[in-house]
């Protein structure tokens, strides 16, 4: 079967040329005209398009995103804060970053309705440490945005105001949770706040209910507030409507970012029709699906099962290649789609080294707050690298699925989950290499092979 | 004593054991109440919970319901309503009891959990337990035994961390012991209201330290020492100085001022090593200031009083100067004396037809355990009726009294005059029987000196601003050729021809609790761990000095500290 042609809805303007991330770009191509008939709605109106849309989250988790807005506590009296999170962190991940640079008003336009839609007078945008030139676009996007009257007090003379700063943050993964993230905006470490009672919806920013959402999401927000909801939820495979935005990243031949609607594109036509295939010469060993905490997928491997397709229950058997890459088929499988960064892994990779790269990562990263994840990941860590630089020992393999075992499920986060996943599935995945990579360690690497962590 | 409101009760149910307690307590303290050990570190009772040990995971569930019809669903096996269990553990310090909820603490799951946690805590702690001094009351060390796995898989190497890290004059860090558990950080932030402390770097890196030219020199820097649960933080006075299982520990009361923060005196064979504090929930919560810790220090103070001669020859002295001056007798009691001290005190006054006065003691009260008034016990002095009035800084009276000729023989129990404004010519002028503990101008000056006990050698109660009255023991015997200051006491009221009174406390209290009548029902023995609230009622009008401090709001504001 070919692969469906892409269809770009957040993406519309990327690498387009001469299009410029200026707002009279964006106002020549239609811009802010989404918020001009927002504004003119009713709040309740915006935030049931969005549940109609059935929108879920961009930012890893896939929770649907009217459901999030819906437990928002507008009962309080406190003001509600909305927080894009624009932490971008993953690895593997890099389609928010695009937005930003590219198109940042589409952004700004898909916050500022989703502020009104809540009645949020003051938004964040808590950019990644390691973006500064994202940062100094956007802060220049919204100088223009607030001198257009599109941010800031009264906004289009509709009495309704409201104030969108842009937070930079120090450079640390976990501030893309969104209770780290809060309490970094805060001010103080990126330590993920305990789940209940703070939940950001009730007590978040300052204590105050709180939303927060990923870049992506907002701009779906604005196709959303554009278009409808209904019309919205026709994009894609029931329970995972709209489009999805795939960040290709290693061994295949056109790496890159590419939108498709989401769940009609399989993992097969993704990598070896738009991707382009293998390198010449090379063949596909393994694919992480949704960011490097994702569960890795062994090419070769089957999945078999029963799944809802409308109201009855189908068998599968399915390949790699097969697996239509969505939330919940993704899900099924036993990995997830995540952030939507795929990295592909050829022949060429050891995954004892893939692995020790992935620990090293999530080591560094780990805000240190639970024991099970900030001593589990460096001791993994230790494990992994020691097999490379030192000595492998047979047993290491049984060792790191215990320790990997003794974390998920026991943090106050899920970085909990993010940190064990890899070793648990590398090792249930390619145990073989585990367990012959002291013998592999002997063989020479080519001269040109790429150090290691 | 005022009952407390009934609060509202929620009934959980922990290992099979029913219990009802009152909403808004977490698992690990209801568990608590049925005798379950819920082990944890980062928990305290009395500082947030921020759930990040995650020692106190367990296996937590809801009593099953249909969801649309809101019906119990019974489990047909057991004939009771089925329960969801949650698949993962949670924790039990950040969970609230909610009706109907059940948990489970020695489930597999929960088994798993806790082995998890414990290996983690131990592969990068140095395991010095020979030279630590937390050995012997360290929850690592006790959790280790209770969920470790007994040997190490742990082949790489440990990190490294700074060791011997003064953090201020009184504690000492050892890095690479830390937990990361952070009850220090929050004492001092939420507690003692001086946020120094604070994790750098990151993940297993995470280094416990001081902000940047700041020190942990608070008066209350020693509580994180008592909150570590491992050998992180130690006391620079105690450390390497004894292994606390040598420690007999007595219970007794800080006397530093009227607050009266309980606390557990450590002693060894005669000798006093630390002194800590004990949780009361009505008083100082689980705290202690710093300055209360060194007070044993008296004990074995260089100018510790001697008598040269025995006890008979001594009260005969102090008989004869009776009999010399009668009518010209003036009593100065101390606010440090105990309850009982009190009691014969004014006895004596009585027998002997002289006045009795305390000397105040004003300070700054520092709002949470230190109070205005650094005199343990006036209010001991008012119960007792030794005092009517409140006592006055400077004994201007008697000294007008000496100068008129109107005294010859003051009695000064623990007070210095020459502290209380009498001069060198004053106190010449008359014949001094002094009681104390330790020298002074007064004890030189004196024609008879009893030396007597520090607070730490007797046993006694003493009643602190709540009207509380609390038992102090005593944790060392006597010193040398110093005698109880009862036993001094009463052979002074039967010289001065009153009533021949028992020196031994059990006794005694018979008689105070016949001639007291707010202390009618007591005895020494039956008194509480935490104490008494007296009835205040009698000396509502009184211009007491304390302001507000942990647990106490005064009954009227404040009077600004009288000068007098």
């Amino acid at each position: 079967m070919p692969a469906p042609e892409q269809r770009r809805i957040i993406f519309k303007h990327i690498d387009e040329p001469g299009y410029t991330n200026d707002i009279g770009c964006y106002l020549r191509n239609g811009g802010y005209e989404v918020l001009k008939k927002a504004v003119a709605r009713k709040p309740e109106e915006l935030i049931d398009e969005v549940k109609k849309s059935g929108l879920r989250g961009r930012g890893g988790a896939g929770f649907p995103c009217g459901v999030k807005w819906g437990l928002v506590d507008r009962k309080s009296g406190k003001p509600i804060y909305l927080i894009v999170n624009a932490d971008e962190s993953e690895p593997g991940t890099f389609k928010d970053r695009y937005i930003m640079h590219q198109d940042p008003h589409q952004l700004i336009e898909g916050t500022m309705i989703s502020c009104f839609a809540n009645n949020v007078k003051q938004a964040y945008i808590y950019i990644r440490g390691e973006m500064p030139h994202g940062a100094r676009i956007l802060e220049k996007a919204i100088a223009e945005a607030r001198a257009a009257n599109f941010v800031g007090p009264n906004i289009l003379g509709t009495g309704y105001s409201c104030e969108i700063f842009v937070h930079r943050g120090a450079g640390a993964y976990i501030c893309g949770e969104e209770t780290g993230l809060i309490e970094s905006l805060e001010g103080k470490r990126a330590n993920p706040r305990i789940k209940p009672p703070y939940f950001p919806a009730v007590l978040g920013l300052y204590q105050c209910p709180t939303i927060v959402n990923n870049v992506e999401t907002l701009c779906h927000v604005k196709y959303i507030a554009e278009h409808g909801g209904a019309e919205y939820a026709k994009i894609g495979t029931p329970g995972n409507t709209g489009t999805r935005i795939f960040c290709v990243s290693g061994h295949v031949q056109r790496p890159g970012y590419y939108e498709f609607p989401a769940g009609t594109i399989t993992m097969g036509q993704l990598l070896n029709e738009v991707c382009g295939g293998p390198l010449p010469g090379r063949k596909f060993k393994a694919v992480i699906p949704g960011g490097s905490s994702a569960k890795i997928l062994r090419f070769g491997e089957r999945f078999k099962g029963k799944r809802k397709v409308g109201t009855e229950l189908v068998d599968y058997d399915w390949g790699v290649e097969d697996v239509p890459m969505d939330f919940d088929s993704l899900g099924m499988i036993g990995t997830m789609g995540g952030s939507g960064g795929v990295i592909v892994m050829d022949d060429t990779v050891n995954m004892v080294e893939a692995l020790a790269n992935i620990n090293a990562f999530y080591s560094h990263e780990s805000c240190g707050q639970c024991t099970p994840c900030r001593e589990g990941s460096l001791w993994m860590k230790k494990i992994t690298s020691r097999m490379v630089h030192g000595q492998a020992r047979n047993d290491d393999a049984a060792l790191l699925k215990s320790v990997a075992d003794q974390i998920p499920g026991r943090t106050i986060c899920a970085f909990g989950e993010a940190c064990s996943w890899p070793t648990q599935s590398f090792i249930a995945k390619f145990g073989d290499e585990f367990k012959q990579y002291p013998e592999t360690k002997k063989t020479a690497k080519p001269v040109d092979a790429v150090a290691l962590v | 004593m005022i009952a407390p409101a009934k609060p509202d009760l929620v009934t959980v149910n922990i290992d099979g054991q029913e219990i009802a307690v009152p909403k808004g307590t977490n698992v690990i303290e209801a568990a608590r109440l049925v005798n379950v050990d819920v082990p944890h570190y980062c928990y305290h009772p009395k500082l947030s919970v921020v759930g990040n040990c995650r020692m106190c995971l367990i296996e937590m569930g809801m009593p099953a319901v249909d969801p649309a019809t809101k019906a119990p669903i019974m489990d047909p096996a057991t004939g009771k309503q089925k329960i969801n269990w949650i698949p993962r553990p949670q924790i039990g310090c950040g969970t609230n009891v909610s009706p109907g909820l059940h948990v489970k603490t020695t489930s597999p799951m929960v088994k798993d959990a806790r082995e998890g946690v414990m290996e983690f805590l131990l592969i990068n702690h140095p395991l010095d337990c020979p030279i630590c001094d937390q050995a012997g009351e360290c929850k690592l060390q006790e959790q280790a035994t209770g969920y470790g796995r007994g040997y190490s898989r742990f082949v790489e190497q440990k990190n490294v961390k700074p060791k011997r890290t003064q953090l201020g004059p009184r504690v000492t860090l050892d890095d690479e012991r830390c937990i990361l558990c952070s009850r220090c950080i929050r004492f001092s932030k939420e507690i003692a209201k001086d946020d120094v402390l604070g994790f750098v770097d990151r993940g297993s890196y995470s280094t416990l330290t001081c902000y940047p030219g700041k020190k942990l020199e608070n008066n209350y820097s020693l509580n994180t020492v008592d909150i570590c649960p491992v050998g992180a933080l130690t006391s620079t006075d105690f450390r390497f100085k004894m292994r606390v299982w040598f420690l007999k520990q007595t219970n007794a009361i800080d006397t530093e001022s009227s607050v009266g923060a309980n606390t557990v005196v450590w002693s060894r064979e005669g000798t006093i090593y630390r002194i800590t504090p004990r949780r009361n929930d009505e008083v100082n919560d689980t705290w202690l200031a710093d300055s209360a810790r060194v007070l044993y220090k008296v004990v074995k103070a260089a100018d510790r009083l001697a008598a040269t001669e025995t006890i008979e020859a001594l009260v005969a002295r102090a008989a004869a100067l009776f009999k010399s001056a009668p009518g010209a007798i003036a009593v100065v009691g101390s606010g440090r004396s105990t309850l009982e001290e009190h009691f014969l005190t004014r006895h004596l006054a009585n027998a002997l037809k002289a006045s009795a006065q305390l000397v105040s003691r004003v300070g700054q009260g520092d709002k949470l355990l230190i109070s205005a008034d650094r005199n343990p016990n006036v209010r001991g002095a008012l119960v007792t009726g030794l005092i009517k009035t409140l006592p006055t800084q400077q004994l201007t009276d008697l000294a007008a009294q000496i100068d008129a000729g109107k005294i010859k023989v003051v009695v000064a129990i623990n007070e210095d005059l020459s502290a209380a404004g009498l001069t060198a010519a004053q106190l010449a002028k008359v014949a001094i029987v002094y009681l104390g503990a330790h020298a002074n101008a007064t004890s030189a000056a004196a024609k008879v000196v009893f030396p007597t006990l520090t607070v730490f050698e007797k046993s006694g109660t003493l009643v602190n601003q709540q009207f509380r009255i609390q038992k102090t023991l005593k944790a060392v015997p006597a010193a040398a050729g110093a005698t109880d200051d009862l036993v001094v006491l009463s052979l002074l009221v039967a010289a001065a021809g009153g009533a021949t009174l028992p020196a031994e406390l059990a006794s005694l209290w018979k008689v105070i609790a016949a001639e007291v009548p707010a202390l009618a029902t007591m005895s020494f023995a039956n008194l509480p761990e935490t104490g008494l609230v007296l009835d205040a009622t009698p000396f509502a009008a009184l211009p007491f000095v304390e302001g507000e401090t942990l647990h106490y709001k005064p009954a009227q504001p404040a009077v600004a500290a009288a000068t007098a």
